[in-house]
């Protein structure tokens, strides 16, 4: 048995392995499947200050190995969370993670004082990359300049470990990572789905009710994983990974291309007990590789 | 009702008409228990374009033989590979999801149940529990042709069967909202699944007539269990709501339908 724990600035998890905003729910939806206590750290639904009822149905749309969504951060809001949601999950023995997304700076940072007082939230992720909130979301996370304003003014309030997820759909992610770095971030987390859309040919309609949406599952991983790879060289802060992870082996590719940590998202809809076959997959791996800590393969890949 | 990630035995697929087969499974342990209305999410190997499990309704538990049966319609590349599994193949599921149908507390013989096309599917079981429950549920069955009119047989063994078909091949021509049971009998609720547009006529007629009435809803589904907020439908009081775990079976004063 390797030595699964890693940390993320003062964030100790117990292995590697972390649930993708959105994909989880607060964790009591996957309760009856695991133990999900045994996660690393479980990353709640997108919230926002104030209760957003989500795009119009239809949100999703099949396409080939993956899917897209247009789910638009649909939540009760902060203080929904705080009163309602947070007295049930607290006492979880694993790190829950809250990721709060807006569409001001302001709001964001409202959001982010207020979990800043929860004492069982150890760290928020901070989504300035969600591609289905129109006038906001994502325009912070195509920028450097705009990254920078929300997580300076997220980092002035907040004490506890900042993740920031990075948006696939620009350029180049290194500066928005570098730019992430430079504004106090403690952990970048990459990356969130990229921009995609859907047909039906036969009516001439798009499949989505906001005709484009974000595209996750296996058919963006060696993306998600070259952006790893590129980001691992650019930051020194530790980078979680994410994009189609399906199993252990995707898992540990992340990690040799940098990671300090990985998460599981939409492969949680395919097998609801997949986070914790992917926990005993790495471990079997390091065992089989004579490793004794997962740190060992962070970045260990032979170029 | 705790939720099972099951490998399920195909004991039988049978034929039922060009488009249509039944899947029996059973297991090695005893079955959970499941609720008419309820459903479950199939994983779908062998198919390259097929990347999430597929809802499908429970159509009945034969609890003597262990065995859950689903009736599955092709309509695309998922449901054609999960029609080809054989007796002895070993299929992945998840179940029993959802809500499941309202059962009266009270005996009555004035519950109608509306299924169209393969939306019959869930009033099966449905039938034979209300009749456990000491209740004479009705089945008004419509479909194209008569040949698309499924498992005729087995609901005539928990209640009066009538049917309508869009050719007139068989029952009454026309739509189930059509049919002359509709003006002869009273009835005091309608459980119905089918098509958008069948559930919407019936829904008006239920509305109109003051019944009550709850619909099966087929939304678009991804994680079957709440969490990917994919499958929402809107509804009256409570905005969005996942049809996967507040659902899928809905009263339908609840939606916000044009009724």
């Amino acid at each position: 048995m390797a030595d699964l724990s890693v940390n993320i600035g003062e964030l100790k998890m117990k292995n590697p392995v972390m649930t993708a905003s959105g994909t989880f729910g607060y964790g009591e939806e996957f309760e009856d499947f695991i133990d999900i206590a045994r996660i690393g750290g479980i990353i709640v639904k997108g919230t926002t200050l104030h209760r957003r009822e989500g795009n119009p149905y239809p949100r999703m749309a099949e396409t080939p190995s993956g899917m897209l969504n247009a789910v638009g951060l649909q939540n009760k809001g902060v203080n929904y969370f705080v009163e309602h949601i947070y007295p049930k999950i607290k006492d979880t023995d694993t790190n829950i993670i809250v990721n709060v997304s807006g569409s001001a700076i302001e709001d964001y940072v409202k959001t982010a004082e207020i979990i800043n007082e929860l004492v069982n939230i150890p760290a928020i992720e901070l989504n300035i990359s969600c591609p289905n909130v129109k006038q906001g979301g994502m325009a912070f996370g195509v920028s450097a300049a705009g990254a920078c304003d929300v997580i300076s003014a997220v980092r002035s309030v907040y004490k506890k470990t900042l993740i920031v997820k990075l948006s696939p759909n620009v350029t180049d992610i290194t500066e928005i990572a570098r730019a992430a770095e430079a504004s106090g971030a403690d952990s970048v987390s990459l990356i969130n789905t990229l921009l995609g859309m859907a047909i039906d040919a036969e009516k001439r309609c798009p499949l989505l009710s906001t005709v484009t949406g974000g595209l996750s599952g296996p058919a963006v991983k060696p993306i998600a994983l070259r952006m790893v790879w590129q980001v691992a060289k650019a930051v020194k802060i530790p980078i979680i990974g994410l994009g189609g992870i399906m199993d252990w082996k995707d898992a540990v590719e992340f990690m040799l291309a940098g990671a300090t940590a990985v998460q599981i998202g939409t492969a949680n809809f395919i097998d609801p007990a997949v986070t914790v076959k992917v926990i005993d997959g790495i471990n079997n791996y390091l065992d089989r590789h004579g490793y004794s800590s997962v740190k060992d393969i962070i970045g260990a890949l032979e170029v | 009702m705790k939720k099972k990630i099951l490998d399920l035995t195909v004991t039988a697929n049978i034929k039922l008409h060009a488009n249509y087969v039944l899947i029996k499974m059973t297991s090695q342990e005893i079955l959970p228990e499941m609720l008419p209305g309820q459903f479950a999410e199939i994983r779908v190997d062998g198919s390259p374009t097929t990347f999430l499990r597929r809802p499908i309704s429970i159509n009945y538990v034969d609890k003597v033989n262990n065995e859950v049966w689903f009736l599955v319609q092709i309509v695309g590349d998922g449901t054609r590979a999960l029609a080809k599994v054989s007796a002895g193949d070993v299929v992945n599921v998840v179940l029993p999801l959802g809500n499941g149908f309202t059962i009266p507390e009270k005996p009555s013989d004035k519950l109608l149940l509306i299924g169209g096309g393969v939306g019959t599917a869930p009033l099966l079981y449905l039938g034979e529990v209300l009749l456990a429950n000491n209740c004479k549920p009705t089945f008004l069955l419509g479909a194209r042709s008569e040949g698309d009119l499924l498992q005729l047989e087995d609901f005539k063994r928990f209640g009066e069967v009538y049917t309508t078909t869009e050719d007139g091949s068989a029952g009454e021509k026309g739509y189930v909202t059509q049919h002359s049971i509709l003006k002869d009998k009273q009835f005091d609720m309608i459980y119905t699944c089918g098509p958008k547009p069948m559930m919407v006529s019936v829904a008006k007629y239920a509305k109109a007539n003051n019944i009550e009435c709850e619909v099966s809803l087929e939304n678009k589904m991804a994680c079957g269990v709440g969490a990917c907020l994919c499958c929402v439908e809107n509804t009256v009081d409570e905005g969005h709501i996942c049809v996967c775990t507040e659902g899928p079976v809905l009263n339908i004063k609840k939606l916000l339908w044009q009724i």
